[in-house]
């Protein structure tokens, strides 16, 4: 092997950066899953009786299926069995009362976001994105608040929305992804405790960025956090998620759930970037991210957006999907998704056409390194009724060394003839020709690399908001390094 | 000191030994061309200077303006002042022509402890020498070589060449492809960057590129050695003989 491709390799294994541990006092509930449990979930976050309905409901259906039957068996990656009784369901930072303002926020937390580069005080914010801050189960804090509600935007966290706009829960709440939709959204179902709410009114075009930042810092504790997000008629939203995790052996349980509805005119933009803790170079803990995301163009000629760059988490299991209910209406689907050492990905979307006119387009870009696995799925539905839907499918891998691999299963069901479907595939490796042409003009091998990745990755980046793009650009490099074999 | 001492320099590709002793020396300011026929060792030689992986030095020494060449990494050659225009330039997709030239320019002056150029800085600069070779800027929002003729490529290497200003240029058979209209705007966009502080290598084939860019030296390469040194006559020489004749008198004879 050549001294470049050392270099490459070396690269590929640079270390996590957000592995450190917040030590802050946590209120934790007893670890294992019960109705019990469920209730005293709810009773914590002081829910109405509906929600506490609701989740037992999902409990009820999640319990009375045989766990090894019940968890999707189909997707190309391998963990051992998972104890759900091992973990805790609740754990939050301890709190001594409501937060008014965010310098009540625990300045540990602060500070834990801070080291993230999410700096929560609204002075040192990026001009327009407002924050919402996970951290374990509990929504933290919530800035910028003031000057969305001027705008009419409700943008808080999901407990929040419980307690203040119950009405516009009740309405949507499992309404795109129910509790039966699968295993891990039915445990979301009855657990989450906590998650972002977002609901703009008629015509309202969203003033700033919407963003939340996940961080699971508790031990043997399992994040389930629950977002929904709502676009009335005619309006607009972008939306951006990020995560961490600390660097622990074991592996925890990531089971989120996320639902978007779009009503006629209305378009929502959902961008990713998943950085969660990736387990270490000989693949030992890292975080399972089990993920149901899943948004509906319900009105006419709505569109929803899907962009995420998916660098972290030792095992990724997400499909975000658009079902194109209202006519006209558009489904996009752009994602990067990096799987380096022992890293496994198998994630895509769904494309479910009702409408007529329905259009979507899917742009995936897998990298592989290391001995990481990364599997594109797809599906893309072409319903009896979806007169003159049209799709358009790329995905192309990158193989950054000859021990990883890239799998590819496109699935396409058609039951209208009028439908126009396309698809692209492509396979390619970092050739060392185009690594020494980079060089020799001067470009050191991991700028090299990056560059080429970066290239790779492109027409999915310049998707995301411009602030993100550039953080996407960096984690990716940080990702790669010491990565090529 | 010489700018480029190259001394008894054996090469290995794959076991087979390609280079057999090569000497040679280059100073600032002269041009210097190595002709050969196919297989002689020509891009070898372009290559192992560039410091590609693949070649291994068995014996002898390069030294670069009194450094060790063979200790230094390619970005680093290139970054002292190394370059070379590829015979069969890379596509790169996704990466924009304007972007990678000023990283790459950033990334040398970064190396020689300069000041890096802002946008503002670069692009005046930039579209100075796109008119030198008569290229369309319209090409440079375009991915790195993506798409384009190979007279295209071959004329953003030498535009690459007038924006990083190196010290010594090895053109590795620059002329192929070449129509004669692409050949005269590649040659005039060479000579434009001859100048005292800087030397060339142009490593070609045929005569014809000689024509354009008349060097001081030309070396004939056979099978892994120089067999004949001279001035730009001996170019022509071989034009009318061919290689062979070189093969069968002893070097030095019409030198």
């Amino acid at each position: 092997m050549s001294t470049d491709m050392n270099v490459v390799h070396e690269m590929a294994a640079k270390d996590y950066e957000w592995g450190f541990v917040t030590d802050i006092e946590e209120d934790r509930i007893p670890k294992g899953l019960s109705e019990d449990v469920i209730r005293l979930i709810s009773a914590k976050k002081q829910e109405p009786e509906f929600m506490l309905e609701w989740r037992l409901n999902a409990y009820r259906y999640w319990a009375g299926q045989e766990k090894a039957d019940a968890e999707p068996k189909w997707a190309n990656v391998t963990f051992p069995p998972i104890n759900y009784q091992g973990i805790t369901y609740y754990s939050a930072p301890k709190q001594k009362k409501t937060l008014n303002s965010i310098d009540e926020v625990d300045p540990e937390i602060l500070r834990t976001y801070e080291k993230l580069g999410i700096p929560l005080a609204e002075q040192k914010l990026l001009a327009n994105v407002a924050v919402d801050a996970v951290f374990d189960s509990v929504s933290v804090a919530t800035t910028f608040k003031a000057k969305l509600a001027e705008a009419g935007v409700i943008f808080c966290s999901f407990s929040e929305a419980v307690q203040k706009h119950p009405e516009l829960v009740k309405k949507y709440l499992g309404s795109v992804v129910p509790h039966t939709d699968n295993f891990y959204a039915a445990l979301n179902a009855a657990v989450f405790s906590d998650g972002s709410f977002v609901y703009v009114p008629k015509g309202v075009r969203c003033p700033m960025e919407l963003s939340t930042y996940f961080r699971i810092n508790a031990a043997e504790t399992g994040q389930f956090e629950r977002t929904l997000i709502v676009a009335e008629e005619g309006a607009y939203v972008s939306y951006l998620e990020g995560c961490t995790a600390p660097m622990r052996d074991e592996n925890q349980l990531h089971a989120a759930v996320v639902e978007l509805v779009a009503l006629d005119n209305a378009t929502i933009r959902y961008s990713t970037v998943q950085n969660w803790y990736p387990g270490d170079k000989n693949g030992k803990g890292g975080i399972y991210n089990f993920v149901t995301k899943r948004g509906k163009c319900l009105g006419r000629n709505s569109k929803i957006s899907w962009t995420q760059v998916e660098t972290g988490s030792a095992i990724t299991w997400k499909y975000p999907s658009c079902i194109l209910q209202g006519d006209n209406s558009v489904g996009e689907f752009y994602s990067v998704a990096l799987t380096n050492n022992y890293q496994q990905a198998d994630t895509g979307t769904k494309m479910i056409h009702l409408g007529k006119n329905t259009k979507s387009t899917i742009v995936s870009k897998g990298i592989s390194a290391g001995h990481g696995q990364n599997t594109y799925r797809g599906m893309v539905k072409i319903m009896k009724g979806a007169t003159g839907a049209r799709n358009y499918t790329q995905c192309d891998s990158l193989l950054i060394g000859d021990k990883c691999g890239a799998h590819t299963f496109p699935y396409i069901e058609v039951k209208n003839a009028s439908a126009r479907m396309e698809h692209e595939a492509a396979t390619s490796k970092i050739g060392e020709d185009q690594l020494f042409y980079l060089q020799q003009r001067g470009l050191k091998t991991e700028d090299a690399v990056s560059m080429i990745v970066n290239g790779f990755c492109k027409q999915v980046f310049k998707e995301l908001p411009m602030e993100f793009a550039v953080e996407a650009q960096k984690l990716l490099a940080v990702s790669l390094e010491g990565s090529v074999g | 000191m010489s700018l480029l001492e190259i001394k008894n320099l054996h090469v290995t590709v794959g076991g087979n030994e390609i280079l057999k002793g090569i000497d040679l020396t280059v100073n600032a300011g002269e041009v210097h061309s190595i002709m050969g026929p196919n297989g002689s060792g020509k891009s070898t030689l372009a290559q192992v200077l560039a410091r590609r992986d693949a070649y291994h030095v068995t014996e002898g020494s390069i030294l670069f303006e009194g450094k060790d060449l063979l200790e230094m990494k390619p970005e680093e050659a290139a970054c002292e002042g190394l370059f070379l225009a590829f015979q069969y330039p890379v596509e790169i997709p996704g990466i924009g022509n304007t972007y990678f030239l000023r990283s790459a320019l950033n990334a040398q002056r970064k190396y020689r402890g300069e000041e890096e150029m802002d946008a503002m800085d670069f692009l005046p600069m930039f579209k100075e020498k796109l008119k030198l070779l008569e290229m369309d800027d319209k090409l440079m929002n375009r991915s790195l070589n993506e798409g384009f003729s190979g007279g295209e490529k071959k004329r953003n290497e030498i535009l690459q060449m007038a924006v990083l200003e190196p010290k010594l240029a090895i053109l590795d058979e620059t002329d192929s492809g070449l129509d004669i209209d692409a050949l005269r705007i590649v040659a005039e966009g060479v000579n434009s960057l001859r100048s005292p502080g800087r030397a060339m290598v142009v490593v070609t084939h045929y005569q014809r590129l000689l024509n354009y860019i008349v060097p001081d030296f030309v070396h004939v390469l056979v099978d892994g050695r120089i067999v004949r040194s001279g001035g730009k006559e001996l170019a022509l020489e071989l034009e009318e003989r061919g290689y062979s004749w070189t093969e069968h008198e002893p070097v030095g004879a019409r030198a």
